[in-house]
């Protein structure tokens, strides 16, 4: 039986893995959620946000936190015309184009960053305060994860507030919930798909800058984790907040649990954990039918 | 084909009906041409035949997503779980077991493969779209991660060491240029084709049509849709397990590599690349892929995937039927200049 402390432990390593999780697959959710939108190529926002604040904390010598926020907005501003020429054309076309659309431009992605940063994983510069360990109570964790979790719960919060309590979060659950009842009350679900996936894509970029020095960043990353990203969102159900967060947490904390205790199952449970979860619930845990 | 005004058809249009069917599964001049081919490299380039059954293999594997995923309309992103069954029979066979005769392999990596598709397809098969692509995907991780597990017994990601592979009857060696094994490839590959061809033009192919093109008539007109889509897709698995039987007995060597999802995403982009739901394309963009990747691969590998993605990219936006697709759009401007 593993000790209290190495219960706090996983628990804490768990949520750190699982708040990174979050961050990159809730745009996911949301758009295929609102769209129906098969989006491999997500990763690949999440990759480039974490190679550009490689660029910016190596080469320009930007702090890491602006670093964060610079990576964010570029990814998601840069993301809109993609959205606008290419996945606007496949809307209504079947799933297989669409994932086929998007590995191909995965596979570009990864061509692109190996060229540019090369194969192996990159490390960044952290300020001291993160590189450090803090006590909380129980014993001692390292600041930078501590410092994701916060990030996690502060994203957590603003998307809620968003989502529940603005008129903009109103219109994406309405449209999620029946797209064409809510165009013809009057909402632009175009512009508002191509506003959600802005931010989710920035959302992403955020998360693949948090994963550097979490998941190491290699260019391989872009399909390597969409494989978990795609289950956060098909076992929380598309489209909804609520259950991404519990999804990326489950999973999160299970991965971290099971590689801890069992280092030679590794991976295996939470696969067996999601088969069974989508096996009896396809539509996800809070998906709709 | 007007299938559904049947109150209008005539007993001409039945003839004419009947004819255009059997003119469909006969065989013509045109499909002799990738068998010459193949032929005619084993005499052609007899120092690239090593490179050829590898080809070959992968034509086969494409194949059987073809039966699937272009005939059945079953979008899958795990069918390297089947393949990568095939492989690891084979290889845990030749290790661990002490059996090495190639054929009989076959036979039980087909049999493995097949109960594989059996049970995942009876518990997926109900489902579609993202969930249906998610499952199948896991489904082949979670064979991956079990390889991983138990790599005492598959060697992990460093792959299967001391793999013997017996000469086939008895007397072919897998000799050094791969000459033998590239008949061996190309017969057991005519076979299957024969198999697949068969299927498709039964009336069984003709009902996986009638689901890929319309789940909800079928079902309305009482088809048994599940059950037509289990076998197919037991029958692919089966297929998929072969090529990777094949795959490992050639190159005496297996690693989990062979459950990624690469695996899964190359042999769709090789099936898409030549045209889906054509029996050829998988023939076309197989050959072309792997000749294409062995060429440009080598040199600088970034350049080929980014070449890869891009092609991918435009084939979705412009080529949607695939190199066999584009080249009956040619022969069609052709056809009709000079009337």
């Amino acid at each position: 039986m593993p000790s209290f402390a190495a219960f706090v432990s996983i628990l804490f390593d768990g949520l750190a893995y699982a708040m990174v999780l979050f961050t990159i697959s809730v745009g996911l959710s949301i758009t295929m959620g609102l769209m129906g939108f098969v989006n491999l190529a997500h990763g690949a926002f999440a990759m480039f946000g974490g190679y550009l604040v490689v660029s910016l904390t190596r080469s320009l010598g930007v702090p890491f936190l602006p670093s964060l926020v610079i990576a964010a907005v570029a990814v998601g501003i840069a993301s809109i015309p993609f959205e606008k020429i290419l996945y606007s054309r496949l809307y209504r076309a079947s799933e297989l184009d669409q994932v086929l659309l998007t590995i191909g431009l995965a596979f570009m992605s990864i061509a692109l960053c190996t060229m540019i940063y090369g194969p192996s994983p990159v490390t960044i510069p952290l300020p001291s305060v993160l590189t450090g360990q803090i006590d909380i109570g129980v014993r001692t964790v390292p600041a930078y994860r501590a410092f994701v979790i916060v990030v996690g719960f502060v994203m957590v919060a603003v998307l809620w507030y968003a989502f529940e309590r603005t008129n903009i979060g109103a219109k994406i659950r309405a449209a999620v919930d029946n797209r064409r009842m809510a165009q013809s009350v009057g909402i632009n679900v175009d512009r508002l798909f191509t506003m959600t996936f802005a931010v989710g894509s920035g959302l992403a970029a955020l998360g693949g800058g948090l994963a550097i020095q979490t998941f190491g960043l290699t260019p391989s990353f872009a399909l390597l984790y969409l494989v978990f990203f795609l289950l956060i969102v098909s076992v929380g159900g598309l489209g909804s907040l609520k259950g991404t967060l519990v999804a990326s947490i489950l999973l999160g904390v299970f991965d971290v649990g099971g590689k801890y205790l069992t280092p030679e199952a590794g991976g295996f449970f939470i696969y067996a954990l999601a088969l069974v979860i989508l096996l009896v619930k396809p539509a996800g845990l809070y998906g709709r039918e | 084909m007007a299938v559904s005004d049947v109150e209008t058809v005539s007993a001409a249009g039945r003839a004419q009906a009947r004819d255009l069917i059997e003119k469909r599964h006969r065989f013509h001049l045109g499909e002799v041409l990738p068998w010459v081919l193949i032929v005619a490299v084993y005499f052609l380039f007899p120092d690239r035949t090593t490179f050829g059954a590898q080809v070959l293999i992968m034509i086969m594997f494409a194949l059987s997503l073809d039966l699937i995923l272009g005939y059945a309309g079953i979008i899958t992103l795990g069918h390297a779980a089947f393949f990568g069954i095939g492989a690891y029979t084979v290889a845990i066979l030749s290790s661990k077991l002490g059996w090495g005769e190639p054929i009989s392999m076959l036979v039980l990596a087909a049999i493995l493969a097949g109960i594989g598709g059996l049970v995942s397809g009876w518990f997926l098969l109900r489902y579609q779209g993202l969930t249906l692509l998610m499952l199948t995907m896991a489904t082949a991780i979670l064979l991956l991660e079990f390889g991983n597990y138990r790599a005492d017994i598959t060697g992990g990601y460093d792959g299967v060491p001391g793999m013997e592979i017996w000469p086939i009857f008895g007397v072919f060696e897998n000799d050094l240029w791969g000459h033998n094994y590239y008949v061996y490839t190309a017969a057991v590959l005519f076979v299957v084709f024969l198999l697949v061809r068969r299927i498709i033009y039964s009336p069984f192919g003709q009902a996986l049509v009638g689901i890929r093109e319309n789940v909800r008539r079928m079902h309305a007109i009482g088809s048994p849709v599940h059950r037509r889509l289990v076998t197919v897709y037991t029958i692919a698995a089966a297929i998929a397990g072969v090529a990777g039987a094949l795959f490992a007995e050639t190159t005496a060597y297996t690693t989990l590599g062979v459950f990624e999802f690469d695996n899964s995403a190359k042999v769709m982009v090789m099936l898409i690349l030549g045209g889906t739901g054509r029996l050829y394309g998988a023939f076309a963009g197989a050959t072309i892929y792997m000749i294409l990747e062995d060429e440009f691969s080598k040199a600088v590998p970034e350049y080929w995937q980014f070449g890869i993605g891009l092609v991918l990219v435009l084939t979705v936006l412009f080529a949607r039927r695939g190199l066999l697709g584009v080249i009956e759009d040619l022969l069609s401007v052709f056809k009709r200049r000079p009337s």
